[in-house]
């Protein structure tokens, strides 16, 4: 059984983490104070014959301290947010020397398109394999996402990444593998009647792995 | 407006009470609800912005689908109709039932010449091919998309917004029609309104006001843009 | 004229002459009209339970033939087992029913009816002939929306949300009639929140008892108000958004159709520019009758008042600007994101505001936990996980990771379950005698919150498990995937709990039925509140007062040293008050 995220690999799961555990301290904090805090009345202040509650209609200074403390936190919260946001998915954070793979999301299938020797897409040593996704290790990575009918979602849990592939829009999402190994992508848009069944896999490998891979699955596919 | 509480609503209760706004119940009431149409067109509207101008490919330029001579007359014909309401409006001010009878008919007559001209317009355009869908195959606007006069890519988008849009306003003026006529005959007509009393047309007019602005954006953005 | 309408309430206050078909159908009194929209959204809240009882049989047994299931058709389920286009219309028309045809009817379609003109001192709404047809539309949206469920190709698949291109084209979803229904049905449901709305606006704009200035209204009145703006504003966006869409589906447009041009993260703004300012339709209400009762329960003024009203106001507005964090992924804009994160977190502000004035509510208060303060005290606790949770997703390279899992299911249905529906409960005992001039069984009410407290975590606290885990929503088996396998023995607990929650709302439906008949004649004030409401004989008579109340207090003169009860009805004359100075009336 699982209790906490999915196992990191890629370099999104430090700052998604990191966040995730500090919104959880945050929240956390909020969450006992409250709840406690409600038991603590509810017991305190249960209904006594003879007593009389408090009559007030308030306390200024109270609110304005409970009104500031929330903004303070969600500001400084959104700040680090934001820094992290404009690292992972902000208009220039695809690394210039990232490698790319096309793919391609159709009811209920990923194709993805490999730049081959060249290491460019659109060129004619491309070559296409349904439901596999081959990455090298320690590389980033960019997926050119195209849909063909409607909308679906790239996803892969150990990587922290999910972008929506929608048709009629190009979109690039990038991430970079840190662990090799077999991973899974999941549609995490309703996509229809095989949602449920549109997986396909990621295959982490080590550079020369990734080299050996590519050389005998470009032979392959242009036979 | 300080004249006698006469027309205020049947449920207005009897005694002075706690009031936000010094309007009477009907007015306010369609003042809210104008509030709610103009949300409804903006969505239709703001709609149109986005795929018109987010569109990959060029819009049909005007003029070579849309008669604009045509519905520019129809334009100036529900401007017409407004201002014939403001002076049914202002006769029932002044006390004048008869001339305010004269001036809503007329403005009901505009309304429905309104609506006659769109339908007649739909009708044409259908003929010419052009449908909700885009162009009909095979039909004289298909010619036209096949010579390169009118984009191909878009005209998908101009039917679907141009039926929508034009449509739905042409619904609302039907509404306004018939809500004209039903306070004609059942309230004009007997001769129940009066300079205290004449709620009916004022809020009768500024749904028709509105539907009117409507239409003034919609022509431009829609025929002359 | 005046006079006239004087003697006219007068009569009808006493001599109901009124035939059945008046008085119960056709109804134009608000309060019946409220109790109609209670009765039929009920229905609906069942049919919503009942949908996702099937949706956790099939994950939590995934394959296995249902118990019952074999009275369904074929096409749904062979067997009793449920195939994936059975499970898809499940969850679409479960969010569809839940949120349009169960939690917001009863908020908005019961409490604004029902508690706007008896809290304001009103005989009627401004406009009662359309207040009834904003009944009517809405129910004839409802069956158009429940017949979808029998015809052939089966109901609509694309997910409450309706994303399109896959509810646009019948060719990508698989069903073709039951998409359209949706669509129809949601367009009357636009126009019946419409013309309810205006009237909820009007009326507390105009039809206000001499007395009740806009500070000493009742925060159940303000969030109703607040409420009521957002619907009418929102409402028509939602529903030129599905004439688009059935035009999409019927007539060959193509707004939504990428390979014929059109856009789809369009439809996706329209949905969420509504759908935003929809989810506070969902809370606000809940919110407003919460501060009612825990006041009541508190025997204690509500902490800040001002900041209460101010608090409604600032959600409401804020309610608009942040629609885009339901796309942080969709391939929107990342500036975009920014944004709408900061918008976003800034709403975590006035909900801390109103959580921490709850609080201060029952703080040093004299607590009475009658089965409406259980329910408003649950509201809190639970209202706050859900917002809590919300802060994860508001975060948007959190979101990135938790967009879509069983993470966000959980946030939703701890504010719209933990958070609206206990509201609701609670709501449902408190007014429930002014209704029907019973009262509901407090034993039975109290076992009834106890379960429901208990099943209602253990459904719905072990989503947020699943959700970090990474299961993503809306999946037929989860088990496809092999990183989802090992969370099977949570979806049979979280299932099991799901079921035991079902069975034990078993226990209001009887408790309601019951008391119709046979429950506890209600004095007037069962409750010792403050609120105009209970200045009337239980039930309230139709056409309410025959000479309104006059207010001369705030709603929430709990223990006030001015009276030596501990409450202080606003109607209540004493001798140091002075009658309030009369607004002109309104002339033409």
């Amino acid at each position: 059984m699982h209790w906490w995220l999915p196992p990191k690999a890629s370099t999104f799961t430090g700052p998604i983490d990191g966040l995730f555990l500090a919104i959880l301290i945050i929240t956390g904090i909020a969450f006992v104070l409250v709840e406690v805090g409600l038991i603590w009345f509810i017991v305190q202040y249960r209904q006594r014959p003879g007593r009389k509650a408090f009559y007030t209609h308030g306390n200024t200074r109270a609110e304005v301290i409970w009104t500031a403390i929330p903004a303070v936190t969600m500001v400084a919260l959104g700040l680090i947010s934001n820094h992290y946001w404009v690292e992972i998915k902000g208009r220039n954070s695809i690394p210039a020397n990232a490698y790319p793979i096309g793919v391609h999301a159709k009811q209920f299938e990923w194709q993805m398109t490999y730049p081959g020797a060249d290491g460019k897409l659109g060129t004619g040593d491309d070559f296409t394999i349904r439901n596999q996704l081959h990455v090298p290790v320690g590389r980033p990575i960019v997926v050119q996402l195209s849909a063909e009918d409607v909308i679906h979602s790239f996803y892969v849990p150990q990587f922290r990444v999910r972008q929506d592939v929608v048709p009629g829009m190009d979109i690039k999402a990038w991430f970079q593998a840190t662990v090799p190994g077999t991973y899974e992508i999941g549609c995490s848009q309703l996509c229809g009647l095989g949602h449920y069944r549109m997986r396909a896999q990621v295959f982490v490998h080590t550079q020369e792995d990734y080299d050996a891979w590519m050389k005998q699955a470009a032979q392959e596919a242009s036979q | 407006m300080t004249h006698a509480a006469a027309t205020v609503d049947q449920m207005q209760p009897p005694f002075p009470a706690e009031r936000g706004l010094d309007v009477y119940n009907k007015k306010l009431g369609m003042w809210v609800f104008l509030a709610s149409e103009v949300m409804f067109f903006a969505a239709l509207i703001g709609t149109y912005v986005i795929l018109r101008f987010g569109a990959t490919g060029e819009w049909a330029k005007p003029g070579i689908v849309l008669n604009i001579k045509i519905t520019a007359f129809n334009t100036f014909l529900l401007i017409c109709s407004s201002v014939s309401m403001v002076k049914a409006y202002a006769a029932i001010q002044d006390g004048d039932p008869k001339k305010m009878r004269f001036w809503l008919l007329m403005t009901i007559l505009g309304g429905a010449t309104f609506v006659g001209i769109q339908v007649y317009e739909y009708i044409h355009l259908v003929e010419h091919g052009f449908v909700p869908s885009g162009v009909r195959e095979g039909s004289e606007l298909a010619a036209l998309v096949a010579n390169g006069t009118l984009p191909a890519a878009t005209m998908g988008l101009y039917g679907s917004t141009f039926f929508t849009m034009t449509g739905f306003h042409g619904f609302h003026v039907t509404c306004g029609v018939i809500s004209m006529a039903y306070l004609y005959f059942t309230k004009a007509l007997p001769g129940k309104y009066s300079k205290q009393d004449y709620g009916g047309i004022e809020t009768v007019g500024l749904y028709w006001h509105f539907v009117d602005l409507v239409w003034i954006i919609l022509f431009t953005i829609v025929y002359l843009i | 004229m005046t006079s006239v309408a004087a003697t006219a309430h007068g009569a009808h206050a006493h001599h109901d002459d009124r035939s059945f078909v008046q008085k119960y159908i056709f109804s134009t009194d608000h309060k019946i009209i409220g109790i109609q929209f209670l009765f039929v959204s009920l229905f609906f809240l069942l049919v919503g339970g009942l949908l996702a009882m099937q949706m956790r049989w099939q994950l939590g047994f995934p394959g296995k033939p249902m118990p019952g299931g074999g009275v369904l058709p074929e096409t749904m389920a062979p067997g009793g087992v449920i195939l994936p286009e059975y499970y898809i219309q499940l969850v679409t028309m479960h969010g569809t029913f839940m949120v349009f045809f169960a939690i917001m009817p009863l908020l908005v379609g019961v409490f604004a009816n029902f508690l706007i003109p008896l809290k304001i001192g009103t005989h009627d709404m401004a406009f009662p002939r359309i207040n009834m047809w904003s009944f009517w539309t809405f129910f004839i949206g409802g069956l158009v929306m429940l017949s979808s469920l029998f015809v052939p190709d089966g109901a609509a698949r694309a997910g409450w949300t309706m994303y399109a291109p896959l509810s646009a084209r019948h060719d990508y979803s698989g069903a073709s009639l039951g998409q359209e229904l949706w669509s129809v049905s949601i367009i009357f449901v636009g126009l019946s929140s419409i013309l309810g709305s205006l009237n909820y606006i009007t009326t507390i704009i105009n039809n206000r008892a001499p007395g009740m200035t806009w500070f000493r209204m009742p925060l159940s009145v303000w969030s109703l108000f607040i409420t009521a703006i957002l619907g009418l504003l929102a409402l028509p966006v939602l529903s030129g958004a599905a004439i688009m869409l059935l035009f999409d589906q019927i007539i060959g447009t193509h707004f939504f159709d990428p390979a014929a041009g059109g856009q789809a993260l369009l439809w996706q703004h329209l949905f969420w520019f509504f759908g935003h300012p929809e989810v506070y339709i969902l809370i606000l209400p809940a919110m407003g009758m919460v501060s009612d009762i825990i006041a009541n329960g508190s025997r204690k003024p509500i902490f800040g008042y001002h900041s209460m009203v101010f608090a409604i106001v600032a959600i409401a507005f804020l309610g608009w600007i942040v629609w885009g964090h339901h796309m942080f992924v969709s391939g929107m804009n990342p500036t975009l994101g920014s944004s709408f994160m900061v918008s976003t977190l800034v709403i975590a502000v006035p909900s801390a505001v109103k959580t921490f004035n709850w609080m201060g509510t029952m703080w040093r208060g004299n607590l009475r936990f009658h089965v409406p303060m259980l329910h408003a005290v649950a509201f809190v606790a639970m209202f706050v996980i859900g917002g809590l949770s919300g802060i994860f997703m508001a975060a948007t390279p959190v979101d990135m990771f938790i967009h879509d899992t069983y993470f966000i299911v959980a946030h939703l249905h701890y504010v719209l379950f933990g958070g609206s529906l206990f509201a609701l409960f609670g709501a449902i005992t408190y007014w429930y005698p002014k209704m029907f001039g019973r009262m509901m069984s407090e034993p039975w009410g109290k076992v009834h919150f106890w379960l429901t407290f208990l099943f209602y975590n253990c459904t719905f606290f072990p989503m947020h498990i699943t959700g970090m885990a990474g299961e993503m929503r809306r999946l037929y088996d989860p088990n496809q995937y092999t990183f989802l396998q090992p969370l099977q023995p949570i979806r049979v607990f979280i299932s099991i709990s799901a079921f035991l929650l079902f069975a034990t709302q078993v226990i209001f439906f009887v408790n309601f039925w019951w008391s119709l008949w046979k429950g506890k004649q209600a004095p007037q004030n069962p409750w010792e509140d403050n609120g105009l409401e209970w200045s009337l004989p239980s039930p309230a008579p139709h056409g309410n007062w025959e000479k309104v109340p006059t207010v001369y207090r705030g709603p929430y003169e709990f223990s006030s040293p001015q009276s030596t009860e501990d409450y202080l009805p606003q109607y209540k004359k004493l001798p140091t008050d002075r009658e309030p100075a009369r607004a002109p009336v309104a002339g033409h």
